[in-house]
């Protein structure tokens, strides 16, 4: 009798649609190496910072986490992913910096009915039409950060504006988002190419148009070759430079030093915010590396955790897509760049900062958190997203 | 616009005699030795890599700038010896999987030695800033660092102009790529002449490396694209020629240079914005290749044909 009974309950158990998995396993996909490598290492290193402070685990269960550099290449990432979602069957993936790579890779984790956590890249096409149940973004929409520097610059009274960035889909919603909120004149709007080192003719046309203000999208190393040229060629006299804080944050601050001083830039996080969660990441991340961290680095933070509490939420059972849709949605982890809600398209509605580059109490030269440009903005792309 | 023009031209010059510090030992290694060495951009990547870690050994850009040429003029030696005198009388076919496979190697090794991350050294503090030129409608401004630049790239260009026209050694190179038979039979050394030639194509492929390092970034990879326009360079100037190399680089340069700066303008005055911003940049890095495409159906031996 109590044989049958436990042959029943075994089969039952087996019948159930999801079962407690025994550990979580994250593909981590992202550009380590060349330029953009600042930008993917940061996001890792903030990553399994948080996993280490997890004690090895997400949602009380062990993490193991696969990592892959893309090289800045979407056929490279692509077969990266495909290896991650076929071979090793993750249950999450995150990691992509450039949103060229995100929109390559995209299709096929949707297909595969895998959780992708974006801890940076965030395309207008995922926020929109193309919105996706297994596509989250931690961090930002592409436009917003850009879309904030617009409103101060347009509030301060900028008049003649050239614009450089790149030429691919993460440039092209930073002119979307800028320009959403900046409506005074566009004297050009110069496209490079993704990954381009060498400005001097792109520095010849901003010094002809005698702008008073340029706003430039340059991650990585692109953005650090950019502001040591800009100086070189004497514009930073009459033209000031503004930049969402990709652009401005400790990566390219490192590498360029004293000309950054004074430079306005964007964010949703900063390093100065004051709130328990940041303090202990900051705190623990310089520890840990011996660097402050840069906003990629706390949004791979954000990511890990959220894949935390999603898991702690559906008790492991990560196979239940729609619960696990559901835990991912309501966000109960505490983000280090204080309180956020995800908006209907599974981006973040959240405030923006001004932060300013100086001189901090240890004499460090990084960024200092001035004001709020935006309470609980919401990207521009959500009323077309019609998430199944 | 003055100021315009002449920054974009200095823009283009400088481009173009970094592109013919690489082109001259490319061409003479063609011409001279009828050898493809696909590897000369990887001359070009190690020669940075040794000129980065050597400046910041030293903690002087210029001692670190003789230091990584004179490293990579050994590693010149030691390639020639080992591996490059055997494929001098192989075919074509054996010379690309050769040199291809040691780009691969080299892509490695210094992976494995530096990182896969970029490299990003500043240039000498001195010359972080920029000169300023007084002209009659308001100063005129350019970077100092590239002036230097330019400055290192036209002695190059003088020196190899009076080595290869004017002198005894010039005469054996310039014999040895019109008829390589005919110069050993008059009894020239031409196994040490090789030695000498592609020795000096390294050093200048790590002279152009370690001058633009603090200008782009030092990194795994960088030899390839720049080894496609040396090429674009060697076709456009004719194979084995010294001042076609030059001149072919120069156009390239300006052409390059130039195309990113006006294509856009000009096609935004035709066509709608956001087409125009796609369209431009891609037509811009195909110009120089469509003016290859031009040399080769109007020029085969490109325009200072060697062998005449």
């Amino acid at each position: 009798m109590l044989l049958r009974l436990t042959a029943i309950a075994a089969a039952l158990m087996l019948a159930g649609n999801a079962l407690a998995a025994d550990k979580i396993k994250v593909g981590f996909v992202s550009t380590l190496s060349g330029p953009g490598a600042g930008l993917g290492v940061d996001i890792r290193d903030g990553y399994n910072l948080a996993i280490k402070q997890l004690g090895g685990k997400l949602g009380d269960l062990p993490a193991e986490v696969i990592i892959a550099d893309d090289q800045q290449n979407p056929d490279v990432a692509k077969q990266a992913a495909d290896k991650f979602l076929k071979k090793d069957k993750v249950d999450f993936m995150t990691g992509i910096v450039f949103s060229n790579i995100m929109l390559a890779v995209g299709p096929s984790v949707f297909e595969n009915k895998t959780f992708y956590i974006s801890a940076n890249a965030g395309p207008s096409q995922y926020a929109g039409e193309q919105c996706n149940p297994f596509f989250f973004n931690v961090a930002w929409q592409n436009d917003n950060l850009h879309e904030a520097v617009g409103k101060y610059m347009q509030d301060k009274g900028f008049k003649n504006v050239v614009i450089v960035t790149p030429n691919y889909p993460g440039g092209k919603d930073a002119v979307a988002g800028f320009k959403r909120f900046y409506k005074g004149k566009v004297a050009e709007e110069i496209y490079t190419k993704l990954g381009q080192l060498d400005y001097a003719a792109e520095l010849a046309q901003v010094r002809s148009h005698k702008p008073d203000a340029l706003f430039f999208f340059l991650p990585g190393g692109m953005g650090i070759n950019f502001v040591k040229q800009f100086v070189a060629a004497g514009l930073s006299r009459d033209i000031q430079l503004f930049a969402p804080g990709f652009s401005a944050d400790e990566d390219v601050i490192k590498a360029v030093g004293a000309p950054m001083m004074g430079m306005f830039n964007s964010s949703h996080w900063a390093h100065d915010m004051d709130n328990p969660e940041n303090k202990r990441f900051v705190a623990e991340f310089e520890k840990e590396y011996k660097r402050l961290p840069s906003l990629y680095a706390s949004q791979g933070y954000d990511a890990a955790f959220m894949m935390d509490a999603a898991v702690r939420d559906v008790k492991g059972r990560v196979d239940d897509k729609v619960a696990l849709q559901k835990a991912l949605e309501a966000k109960r982890f505490k983000s280090v760049r204080g309180d956020f809600k995800f908006n209907t398209n599974h981006y973040p509605v959240q405030n923006y900062y001004l932060r300013v580059i100086g001189k901090d109490g240890q004499g460090r030269i990084t960024n200092k958190t001035m004001g709020t440009i935006f309470t609980n903005h919401a990207d521009a792309y959500v009323a077309s997203c019609k998430m199944k | 616009m003055t100021q315009l023009i002449l920054e974009q031209a200095l823009n283009g010059l400088q481009f173009g005699l970094m592109l013919f510090l690489l082109a001259a030992g490319l061409t003479l290694v063609f011409g001279i030795m009828d050898c493809i060495n696909l590897a000369h951009g990887s001359l070009y990547m190690v020669g940075a890599y040794f000129v980065a870690a050597a400046a910041q050994v030293a903690d002087s850009f210029w001692v670190g700038l003789g230091a990584g040429v004179a490293g990579a003029a050994l590693l010149g030696l030691l390639l020639e010896v080992s591996l490059f005198r055997r494929l001098y009388q192989r075919d074509h076919l054996a010379q690309v999987l050769a040199t291809f496979a040691l780009i691969l190697i080299a892509n490695e090794a210094v992976r494995a030695i530096w990182g896969p991350a970029a490299i990003m050294f500043n240039p000498p503090e001195a010359l972080a800033g920029p000169v300023e030129f007084p002209l009659p409608h308001g100063a005129f401004f350019y970077p100092a660092y590239r002036l230097v630049i330019i400055a290192v790239g036209l002695a190059v260009a003088a020196l190899l102009y009076l080595l290869v026209a004017r002198s005894r050694v010039g005469m054996w190179v310039r014999a040895g790529a019109a008829n390589r038979e005919m110069t050993e039979a008059l009894g020239i050394n031409v196994r040490a002449l090789f030695t000498a030639v592609f020795v000096f194509g390294a050093a200048l492929c790590a002279l152009a490396g370690g001058l633009l390092g603090p200008l782009l970034a030092v990194q795994v990879g960088m030899g390839e694209s720049v080894l496609i326009l040396a090429f674009v360079v060697i076709i456009i100037g004719g194979i084995g020629s010294i001042r076609g190399a030059l001149v072919g680089s120069l156009i390239v340069g300006t052409v390059d240079t130039l195309g990113r700066a006006l294509l856009p303008a000009l096609l935004r005055a035709t066509l709608p914005a956001d087409a125009a911003a796609t369209l431009g940049p891609a037509l811009a890095s195909i110009l120089i290749y469509l003016l290859m495409a031009g040399i080769l159906f109007f020029r085969p031996q490109g325009l200072f044909p060697a062998r005449a």
